[in-house]
């Protein structure tokens, strides 16, 4: 057997079966059930935002420019629409290249004719540019808060700060966590390659990360573009 | 020995009871049907598509400041979001199963998160004057 | 017929199991890690049943100074917390640990290491939330723990930090449990069980899975906010930069509902089992049993503000949730009539299970009409914060969930331990118990309804207030003996206790198929379902046959497989002897849940500033989850086989 055993347990073929009511992995009822809470702990941190969104008592706030006496000095408005478009941007093509790190783990063992198959069946590459992709979203992130702080929004200054800061720092959090699992499995897929029988594993992953991204698109319409 | 075993293979609850056939399948991908590289192509193309329109709708002042502004950027997000749920989630191929474990608490969370706009004022519903 | 003179001992030394502290310390066993639940949740029943005995003898009488203020604080909010997260639910889980997978024709949960991982947070977090009330720093503010109360302004000791923490722990055990059962109800079930076969503790459990998952998301962003601004600074609660103080309230009832809930809905469960096996008469309308239960539990979410018709919400939003909250009595009134049919007409036998499940059944009733009586925004307004409402939710926790507990404890205590209660021990409990029940909480009703407020440590004469109160404090003393006659019960029948039979009540469950206590492995041969009572199609065929019986879910596979028709199980081997792969066990849930514990606790020392201690204790909290958790997931959770 290979040397992560985990991996092989359930799915692997016809030994180590057990018996399941569904014929589902146990693993994806789990995650499914894990992503039904996430959306319940998204759903109270975009409320909250939602509910103090206009309410901050002093400056700066996201759409509207500040002034004395809410601000020492009138400020602009402070969110980035440009800069958080190709954020999102990024993020929506992660979530095509991890799509196709899964294609690619579960056809490993396909034929591939052309210079393109080779590329698309390289589960490497893609979950290199999934991983690469999220990294450059976190940057944009980390870009985004340390300029606002510089702009004098903290995560204390006001309600907009708070609300706001705590949502995206959770979800970046999330695809933080999302971009070292995904790390861990091209880790395994460099130290002994990744066959159709870990699928599942990738699956699994493939999963939670897109839910990650959807969870931004709420964010971006809500918290970026509503007014 | 007492140890039931049987090869189920992700996908079809129905699909109980392959025995060895399952095990062959694992090996290809899945015999039902599944997303190809051109739909996932198509479906990124068309989520930054709705991106574009979303933030070029925002920088239209003349658009933001009726009432249909909102309803619009709400209704492409969840357009966005049903289709990554459907296509790259795999959800609309998979099993209804996950279709139930995954809706049921998103409407929950929904029905929430509007319940409390309506407690904290920032949704009203104007009854007769 | 079990013919063993000396029942088997949990971990027999015929079946070749370990023995011994390591043993239970490395666990992956539902039937263990069941016991564990029921031990621990036992022992912190009785710890918080102590301070409620403490807050009654201060209130026996007008002006008393047993406590402080300040320790009374401490007390009430620790006997609700205690009560609500480490008694009942954990007892609750006991139940679904030991049960569940047995009565669904398993051999573990879908998760067996998660499984143990869930316990030792559980113990330790419990440990995290209870110790500090030795040090005088116990969480104060109420079991709800309203902001701006609870923030640094209001309350500057550690006592919340600790608060906070602890129930964060706690949530991340629930959650995980949830995660399990969900998966091991719905995918772990024997040929032929499909849903509307399952029995009702099994569905009742299935449904509470789902509010734990729905809810507890939101009371662990309640407890960040919180935590944040305590910490951090941040304004979530802080009403000078604009803060709300009714977005603690909110976050925090759409958690406490559903959580009432899960309180009670495991208890309806076992009340479903005991009920139908000691009428001799299978459950009446079982199908309306479980929409009832999937609608209570749906309903749930929609009800959370009527814990906050007081504060000014106006009067849409009161009327509607009163209008919620009276609908939520009608699924819940189905069921109680249900019950009073399956008893109706059958051959009732009236074991101590029996009665406390009765007991529920009429004492659930009467919590229930004064809930109905809450449901109306106008008559809580005088009802709110007064005894009347602690007379109310008293009377269904305790006159329902643990009623319902004890009923289940009485029950399966044959099962889990291979020998029988005294009956007439438990005859005594269970008289004691009810009459002290009533004393204790029924002049609540009266005391509250002349307005004597809650959470005061004190009150003067005069107020029309003194009987009542000196009457629940005596019901509060006998509540004592009674609990101590269950506790010496409980530990006598475990040594001196009669060998039980496979199924000393003549179930119809699957659990009841197989030895007491249950083989490592449970079942030698998977059954085969063809009904909802299965054994009564073998033993008492003539109650069932009313019932479908079909072949729905099974196929060529299972039959030819090793999974055979419903049968009764009495011999004892080993799984080495029957070729049945084990799960290992492992003592790296143990540690990471340790680790979750270290790690927290740093958090604490930040509050007193000692940012050394903080970070090393940070820094191996981390380091311990990491890498136990590493290797957790990167081995086997059972042998290599075949």
């Amino acid at each position: 057997m290979s040397a992560s055993p985990a991996l092989d347990h359930i799915e692997a073929g016809p030994h180590g079966h057990h018996y399941t009511t569904t014929g589902l992995d146990s693993r994806k009822i789990a995650v499914w059930a894990f992503i039904g809470s996430e959306c319940m702990l998204f759903a109270s941190l975009i409320s909250t935002y939602l509910i103090y969104k206009g309410r901050s008592v002093v400056g700066p706030f996201p759409h509207e420019a500040c002034n004395p006496p809410a601000c020492a000095t009138a400020l602009k408005p402070i969110l980035n629409i440009p800069v958080t478009s190709a954020s999102t941007f990024v993020l929506l093509m992660s979530s095509l290249a991890m799509v196709l790190a899964l294609a690619a783990v579960e056809n490993r063992n396909l034929p591939k004719y052309s210079l393109g198959d080779r590329i698309l069946g390289s589960s490497k590459l893609w979950l290199w540019a999934t991983c690469i992709l999220g990294a450059t979203f976190l940057g944009f992130q980390s870009y985004e808060f340390t300029s606002f702080v510089h702009e004098g929004l903290s995560i204390r200054t006001n309600l907009f700060g708070s609300s706001f800061f705590t949502l995206t720092g959770f979800h970046g959090a999330h695809v933080t966590a999302g971009v070292i699992w995904l790390g861990t499995l091209l880790a395994i897929d460099y130290k002994r390659g990744l066959e159709p029988g870990d699928a599942i594993n990738v699956d699994i992953a493939a999963l939670y990360w897109h839910f990650v991204d959807v969870v931004w698109i709420a964010i971006f319409t809500l918290v970026y573009l509503i007014k | 020995m007492a140890h039931n075993d049987s090869a189920p293979r992700g996908g079809h609850g129905a699909e109980q009871g392959h025995g060895a056939a399952g095990a062959a399948h694992a090996a290809a991908h899945d015999a039902h049907a599944h997303p190809t590289w051109k739909q996932y192509r198509w479906v990124a193309v068309i989520l930054t598509a709705i991106t574009v329109v979303e933030v070029w709708v925002y920088y239209i002042p003349s658009f933001t400041r009726t009432k249909l502004f909102v309803p619009s950027l709400l209704i492409m997000s969840a357009v966005k979001f049903a289709i990554v749920v459907l296509f790259y989630m795999h959800l609309r191929y998979d099993a209804r199963l996950f279709r139930a474990l995954f809706t049921g608490p998103l409407i929950i969370a929904i029905v929430t998160l509007i319940s409390l706009m309506f407690l904290f004022g920032h949704l009203a519903i104007r009854l007769a004057s | 017929m079990a013919t063993v003179a000396a029942s088997p001992t949990y971990a027999g030394a015929e079946s070749g199991e370990h023995t011994g502290l390591w043993s239970w310390l490395t666990t992956v066993d539902h039937k263990r890690i069941g016991v564990l639940y029921l031990y621990t949740s036992l022992f912190v029943f009785l710890f918080g049943g102590l301070e409620a005995v403490i807050l009654r003898a201060q209130l026996s009488g007008p002006n008393k100074h047993l406590v402080s203020a300040e320790m009374y604080n401490q007390l009430f909010t620790m006997h609700g917390t205690t009560m609500v997260f480490l008694a009942i639910m954990p007892l609750s889980a006991a139940f679904f640990n030991f049960l569940i997978p047995l009565q669904i024709g398993a051999r573990d949960v879908a998760f067996p290491r998660l499984n143990a991982f869930s316990y030792w947070v559980y113990l330790f977090g419990g440990l995290f939330i209870t110790l500090p009330i030795f040090f005088n720093a116990a969480p104060d503010g109420g079991w709800f723990g309203y902001a701006p109360l609870t923030t640094r302004q209001f309350s500057p000791g550690l006592h919340i930090d600790f608060w906070v923490l602890g129930i964060q722990i706690l949530g991340i055990s629930s959650l995980a449990a949830a995660f399990n059962f969900i998966t091991t109800i719905v995918n772990m079930r024997a040929p032929g069980m499909n849903l509307m076969r399952m029995p009702m503790f099994t569905w009742m459990s299935f449904v509470v899975q789902f509010l734990v998952v729905l809810a507890f998301p939101v009371i662990t962003i309640a407890l960040f906010f919180l935590q944040f601004d305590r910490f951090f600074g941040t304004n979530f609660y802080e009403i000078g930069a604009g803060g709300d103080p009714l977005l603690w309230q909110h976050l925090f009832w759409i958690f406490g509902h559903p959580e009432v809930y899960i309180l009670i809905l495991p208890a309806f469960g076992l009340v479903s089992e005991v009920l139908p096996t000691n009428s001799k008469k299978p459950l009446f309308g079982y199908p309306v049993m479980v929409y009832s239960g999937i609608l209570i539990g749906f309903l749930g979410f929609g009800v959370w503000a009527h814990h906050m018709f007081s504060v000014g919400m106006g009067p849409i939003a009161d009327t509607v949730f009163g209008l919620t909250t009276l609908l939520i009595g009608i699924p819940t009134g189905v069921k109680i009539f249900n019950w009073i049919f399956t008893m109706w007409g059958g051959s009732i036998r009236f074991t101590t299970a029996m009665k406390f499940a009765i007991g529920l059944v009429a004492l659930f009733t009467i919590g229930g009409i004064s809930g109905v009586s809450h449901a109306s925004p106008p008559a809580d307004l005088q009802q709110t914060d007064t005894y009347y409402i602690v007379a109310h939710f008293h009377y269904v926790l305790f006159g329902g969930s643990i009623m319902g507990i004890f009923a289940g404890i009485y029950h399966y205590f044959p099962k889990m331990f291979g020998r029988m209660m005294s009956e007439k021990l438990g005859s005594w409990h269970f008289w004691l118990n009810f009459i002290a029940m009533n004393l204790t909480f029924f002049p609540m009703h009266f005391s509250g309804l002349l307005g004597m407020p809650r959470r005061i440590y004190t009150y003067d004469a005069g107020q029309g207030w003194d009987t009542f109160n000196r009457i629940s404090t005596i019901g509060a003393y006998m509540l004592v003996l009674s609990t101590a006659i269950f506790v010496w019960n409980f530990f006598r029948s475990r040594t001196n206790g009669a060998p039980a039979p496979d199924n000393p009540w003549d179930a119809a469950t699957l659990e009841w198929s197989i030895p007491s206590p249950p083989p490592e492995y449970n079942f030698a041969e998977i059954p085969l379902v063809e009904s909802r009572y299965p054994l009564w199609d073998l033993t008492h065929p003539e109650r069932t046959s009313e019932i479908p019986h079909t072949h729905d879910g099974w196929s060529d596979q299972e039959k030819a497989a090793d999974a055979k028709p419903i049968h009764i199980e009495r011999d004892r081997r080993t799984a080495k002897e029957l070729g049945i792969p084990m799960p290992t066990p492992t003592i790296k849930p143990l540690f990471v849940a340790a680790g979750i514990i270290v790690m927290l606790s740093g958090l604490i020392f930040i509050h007193k500033d000692d940012k050394t201690v903080a970070a090393a204790l940070i820094a191996l909290g981390a380091t311990m989850i990491v890498g136990f958790l590493y290797a957790w997931v990167t081995s086997p959770l059972e042998p290599e086989h075949h």
